[in-house]
């Protein structure tokens, strides 16, 4: 490990720490309906819309409909990209005449995009049409992330709310998350990308001679666009197969600093929105401590593994870390810290190939999936993740002071406890019943490229990947049916399963009164809570894929240390 | 109540729940219990592999897990046991006090014998001397001295009276002096002794509503770690070992939370008993529970803030008047005055030397006694002089209209005594005022630590109290309370029940008039006083059978110590896993990879460390249950202080105990040479 190296995280986290209370704020006044700076460009707009659609802005909903309108979007704009993909080849903007997608990749693709996950089956650069890339893989970049963001606004109304009947109005927080929170940040930062040297055009790919005498394709189309909200979006999803390590995605350290920024802004962001929400900054800044925590242990665990090295290179006389599958521009260090928190986020954005780390350095991006990615986590999803987590600690920890457990005044009774556990089983089911199965089926291991626990490893990370809705891949696999089917069907209910409790929980706790704080009152806002919450996201969440990690990378590494590889 | 001093392991109640754990094994009883019923499957299981893991050596592992998985649903059962073992008893007792009652019923004006349970609702029965009330009822004619030791535990008897707030008698209680009637208030089964018998011996036990939350936290945590426990299988297929479903078994029985899901009924069952201890009676759990969340508790201020009555502490002489005259004078005036404050201006002027000439009313003296309409009460003498004590505006108006001098005399001191708290009164003869006498409340012994302690417990205390605004605030201010109600009524006691109830905050109250009976049943938590009507009572949902309304506080306290208690065994339970982890993984996939060495940081045999952890499993339940009995020790105090403390011992003790105990464990099975199989 090297000061420069703690230097680029230390100037990451930096820039997160100052941004998050101006954006976090601004995103209260947007969903509140308060003017803000971009009101006058935006508002009209923002009532075309809702003209254009018939969107009653000042109808509220209460959390059945809203929920019904966030499963009924998403299904209606899954089915729209799953049939874009499917007649790709029938379309403009489709330089290099790529052919339609088949069946299973088109519902993996669409469930990938609608879910925020951005899995990708696929390489960008020789499956998908810039038509494809734009109105389809984008449109999705925003709308995913946007609709995330709505729910934990609706949550956040949910938590400060009184004997309230309604949570807000879906259709008018998407259009506010996209309009006026993703789109303008989206846009300057796609600016400033293409000042980096990201491509924006719609050219065919060139080719080139290159030194060696072949001939090399070089792709070419509308990068920069997709990559910030790539980030932004916490979608993960690159232009080309390469993801952000690629020269195109991610040309210089300043590009790399940019995306990563933008991979946790929202999620840091919203902390503080929250507590705007409940009229108390404290009870954000103790999740936002929490995250905080558990972000910088992750990132020093997996930066210490990859500078440690592999012991079996050293045998072979080569000192130093692990620069296998790094990008040697940005080191071990950017690479380290790229992987952290593309995973404690729910992005899967990928300067580095995780599948190359050194065991223990690849068990920190499957950890942090694991915990459920609200280590700032998704747009939107990582909030109102820490919250059911928030929600079983208070319930938990709050019964030792002898009272019914509160949070933020509201009592945490049957109903609470039944949706926030049953939030929290999404997780472990949907990743380790379908990697049970993968790792005896024949379809399972027919693409594995690895053997042993690594190629457990591989099977382990892309469920705990898919699941979490990250799409970061460990790599070594290759699409098949069973994957594109069964990581569709993974995604799909890691996203919805999770999404509906939730709301659902916001409306439970938008129609309780509050109970006044007391000295006996159990608080939220003391170090002792930021303890206990990471407490029981590492008992109750993490520690539950102890045992699978255990066959996967933790035992690749003590047989790494014995000088075996696979 | 009878057994009230019960050891937590009397023989009594031993040997019957040793007895009745092994009856509670049935799959249907554990099926209220999703944690503890998979434990027994699990036990079944292993004994089934047991028998035809015969031929490869490994029975004798697969017998010890079984053994020591029935163990622990024998030990979680015997704990529900022991919990309800008390009741039982108390039960048994109560029961005997109910057998062949013979009651004496009025029909048409004449006598006829019955058995009790031929009495229905509405019937008249007489009770006299050495009978036994045969059930529930309303006296209607005469008065009598009861002895209600069989219901309360108290020997000293009551005086139960036609009309007012101490009509109502309970069956199992024996009239001890008189004559009275009442009417039967309860069916057969459905009185007074037939619910303290149900409710005491848990019959009618429903799970309250944390417990349910809590029961659903438990099963969602079991389903992740069945999930977790069972891809094991496929996992290990993968990595080349042969999966061993039981000790599959072991390591889930190890992960779920066994320990609080063995215990959580017998918490629950306990925190009633400990209310019971007290003599309350708690008409569910529900109501105990809710103490634990009471925000405000009302508080009479008669009987709980005050002793009893306001006492007469001084008495002033006017100007020019004499002493002794004076003192006189207020002796003869109140001495036909029963009323505690009566009886104590005759202590105070008797101790003052108003008794040195004649105790004795002069011959032909009449006594006039108290009454609303004039505020006074005094004496008549036969040479037409008067003495008058009463209210002052009273007293002027009597001097004035008498033609008496000034009646401003002393209104210094009147209004002195009036603005601390007393109740001033003024004592005249026809002619002029004599002097003064203060009233003043006597706070019970150490009313301000009591009520600093609820408010570090975050709670708010209330006082309710006829008195006016300027005494009310005078005596809340001595005692400490947070916020009084002066001149309450039953309906503005109702008032501030809704206005608290409105804000977010639980109430607590007690009472036993039958105005009080709206507010008992709109208060959260309403204890009525058992010496109280028949209506305080059914409205209320507990009652106090020593009618100490001080009790409130008390029963506050256990309803916290019961969420407590639950709280901080479920946080052990779940911290307890870290170790466990590090205890069977190892050992079960050492043989496929012997790397997996470094985990076991135990450094437990890997033949005895599945073992070792199910054992220690099984008797950390045994270990905790005088805990889960008695309930966590509860100091009052403000939240953030109670929390470190149980997070401290319950949460990172909950980390570390077990290593500790799952090495001992382990190194005792290897001298003992049990380290399973080869």
């Amino acid at each position: 490990m090297t000061v420069v190296g703690w230097l680029q995280a230390a100037v990451v986290f930096a820039l997160v720490c100052l941004l998050v209370k101006p954006v976090g704020a601004y995103m209260a006044r947007v969903f509140e309906g308060e003017r803000v700076f971009l009101s006058p460009v935006l508002a009209p707009v923002e009532r075309g819309i809702y003209r254009l659609c018939r969107i009653d802005p000042a109808r509220e909903m209460g959390w059945k409909p809203y929920a019904f309108s966030v499963v009924a979007f998403s299904l209606v704009s899954f089915l729209y990209l799953y049939v874009l993909l499917r007649v790709q080849a029938f379309l403009p903007l489709n330089p290099q005449g790529f052919g339609n997608l088949a069946p299973d990749l088109a519902w993996n693709t669409a469930i990938s995009f609608m879910t925020n996950t951005n899995w990708q089956f696929y390489s960008g650069e020789s499956t998908m049409s810039y038509l494809s890339q734009m109105a389809g893989l984008g449109w999705h970049n925003f709308v995913s992330a946007g609709a995330g963001i709505a729910i934990a606004i609706a949550l956040m109304r949910g938590l400060s709310r009184r004997s309230a009947s309604t949570i807000g109005n879906f259709w008018v927080d998407l259009t506010r998350a996209v309009l006026y929170v993703l789109l303008p940040i989206a846009v300057v930062g796609s600016l400033l990308l293409i000042w980096q040297g990201v491509p924006q055009n719609f050219s065919g790919y060139t080719t080139v001679k290159t030194l060696e005498g072949a001939a090399q394709s070089i792709p070419q189309g509308p990068m920069a666009s997709q990559e910030i909200i790539k980030e932004l979006g916490t979608n993960g999803g690159g232009f080309v197969n390469a993801n952000s390590a690629s020269t195109w995605e991610n040309p210089t350290g300043f590009s790399n600093l940019i995306e990563l920024v933008c991979i946790i802004l929202i999620g840091g962001a919203l902390t503080y929105t929250f507590g705007r929400y409940v009229k108390d900054q404290r009870q954000g800044w103790v999740l936002f401590a929490a995250m905080t925590t558990l972000f910088v242990a992750g990132f020093t665990a997996a930066y210490a593994a990859e500078a440690a090295g592999n012991p079996i290179v050293h045998a072979l006389g080569v000192a130093g870390g692990n620069l296998e599958g790094k990008e040697a521009r940005f080191g071990i260090a950017a690479s380290a810290l790229f992987a952290t928190i593309t995973t404690d986020a729910s992005c899967g954005a990928v300067n580095a190939m995780h599948d190359s780390f050194t065991a223990l350095g690849g068990l920190i991006p499957m950890f942090n999936m694991q915990m459920g990615e609200v280590v700032f986590g998704g747009d939107g999803s990582g909030f109102y993740g820490i919250i059911y987590y928030a929600i079983l600690t208070v319930f938990i920890a709050g019964l030792m002071v002898g009272r019914t457990p509160e949070y933020l005044g509201k009592k945490i009774e049957r109903r609470e406890v039944q949706l926030a556990i049953l939030a929290a089983l999404v997780v472990p089911v949907f990743a380790l019943v379908p990697a049970g199965i993968a790792s005896v089926l024949p379809a399972g291991l027919a693409t594995l490229n690895n053997a042993g626990p690594h190629g457990f490893s591989e099977i382990l990370y892309a469920y705990s990947s898919m699941v979490n809705n990250n799409g970061s891949a460990f790599a070594g696999l290759s699409p098949n049916t069973w994957w594109n089917v069964s990581g569709g069907v993974v995604m799909l209910f890691g996203r919805i399963a999770i999404m509906i409790p939730v709301i659902a929980l916001a409306g439970a706790l938008a129609a309780k009164r509050a109970v006044p704080a007391t000295a006996g009152t159990f608080t939220t806002t003391s170090p002792i809570f930021v303890v206990l919450l990471i407490g029981v996201i590492l008992i109750v969440g993490a520690l539950t894929f102890f045992p699978a990690d255990a066959l996967g990378p933790i035992v690749e590494h003590l047989l790494n240390q014995q000088g075996k590889q696979f | 109540m009878v057994s009230r001093s019960r050891s937590l392991f009397d023989r009594s109640i031993l040997f019957p729940a040793i007895r009745e754990s092994f009856v509670k094994l049935n799959p249907r009883v554990q099926l209220r219990n999703p944690v503890m019923f998979i434990v027994e499957v699990g036990a079944l299981v292993s004994i089934f592999y047991a028998f035809r893991d015969v031929r490869n050596g490994q029975a004798s592992f697969d017998i010890a897990i079984s053994a020591w998985l029935w163990f622990t649903v024998l030990f979680a059962n015997f704990a529900e046991a022991m919990a309800e073992g008390r009741g039982k008893a108390q039960a048994e007792y109560l029961r005997r006090t109910k057998t062949d009652t013979i009651a004496r019923r009025l029909v048409d004006g004449r006598e006829e014998r019955v058995p009790a349970t031929q009495l229905r609702r509405g019937d008249r029965v007489v009770a006299e001397v050495n009978d036994l009330i045969a059930t529930d009822g309303e006296i209607v004619e005469g008065a009598a001295t009861v002895d209600e030791s069989a219901i309360t535990g108290e020997s000293a008897p009551v005086i139960r009276e036609a009309g007012g707030d101490r009509s109502s008698v309970t069956g199992g209680t024996r009239v001890l002096s008189d004559r009275i009637v009442y009417v039967v208030s309860a069916n057969p089964g459905e009185s007074f002794l037939d619910r303290m018998i149900s409710l005491v011996e848990g019959a009618q036990r429903q799970k309250t509503p944390n417990e349910i939350a809590l029961s659903i936290l438990l099963a969602g945590l079991t389903i992740i770690f069945v999930i977790a426990v069972a891809t094991l299988a496929p996992f290990s297929i993968y990595a080349g070992a042969t999966p061993s479903v039981v000790v599959l078994i072991a390591l889930l029985v190890c992960l779920i939370p066994t320990t609080i899901g063995g215990l959580l009924s017998a918490i629950g069952i306990a925190g009633m008993d400990r209310v019971l201890q007290r003599n309350v009676l708690a008409m569910s759990g529900r109501a105990v529970e809710a103490a634990g969340d009471v925000d405000t508790l009302l508080l009479d201020k008669t009987g709980t803030i005050t002793l009893g009555n306001r006492q007469a502490t001084e008495i002033i002489f006017a100007p020019g008047a004499d002493e002794t005259i004076v003192y006189r004078s207020a002796y003869f005036a109140s001495l036909a005055d029963e009323t505690p404050e009566g009886r104590s201006i005759v202590t105070l002027s008797l101790s003052k030397g108003a008794g040195d000439g004649s105790t004795v009313l002069p011959a032909g003296a009449v006594v006039v006694p108290f009454s609303a309409y004039t505020r006074m009460s005094g004496v008549d003498y036969t040479d037409g002089s008067q003495l008058r004590k009463g209210a002052p505006d009273a007293v002027r108006a009597w001097v004035s209209q008498n033609g008496g001098g000034k009646t401003d005399v002393l209104a210094a001191e009147v209004d002195r005594i009036a603005r601390a708290g007393g109740t001033p009164l003024l004592l005249a003869d026809r002619g002029r005022i004599l002097g003064c006498i203060g009233l003043r409340d006597i706070l019970k012994p150490n009313t301000r630590v009591r009520f600093d302690r609820l408010r570090a417990m975050g709670i708010r205390t209330v006082m309710i109290t006829g008195d006016n605004p300027l005494t009310a605030s005078a005596i809340a201010r001595e005692a400490g309370v947070d916020d009084f109600l002066a001149e309450a009524t039953p309906e503005t006691k109702m008032t501030l029940i809704k206005r608290e109830q409105g804000e977010g905050r639980l109430v607590a109250m007690t009472g036993d008039g039958t105005n009080d009976a709206p507010a008992l049943a709109q208060a959260d938590v309403g204890v009525a006083m058992n010496s109280g009507t028949q209506a305080a009572k059914e409205a209320g949902n507990m009652i106090d059978l020593d009618s100490d309304p001080t009790k409130l506080i008390e029963i506050v306290e256990v309803g916290k110590q019961l969420l407590m208690t639950r709280g901080s065994l479920t946080t052990f339970s779940i911290a307890n896993d870290v170790a466990k982890y590090f205890a069977i993984l190892p050992a079960m996939f050492v043989a496929a990879y012997p790397a997996m060495d470094a985990l076991n940081i135990m450094r437990l045999n890997p033949h005895s460390a599945i073992l070792s952890a199910i054992i220690f499993n099984a008797l950390i339940i045994v270990a905790l249950i005088p805990l889960a009995l008695r309930g966590v020790p509860y100091r009052p105090r403000g939240a953030e202080a109670v929390l470190r403390e149980n997070v401290l011992i319950y949460g990172l003790g909950g980390i570390i105990v077990p290593f500790i105990g799952i090495k001992a464990i382990d190194l005792i099975l290897g001298v003992l040479h049990l380290t399973g199989a080869s």
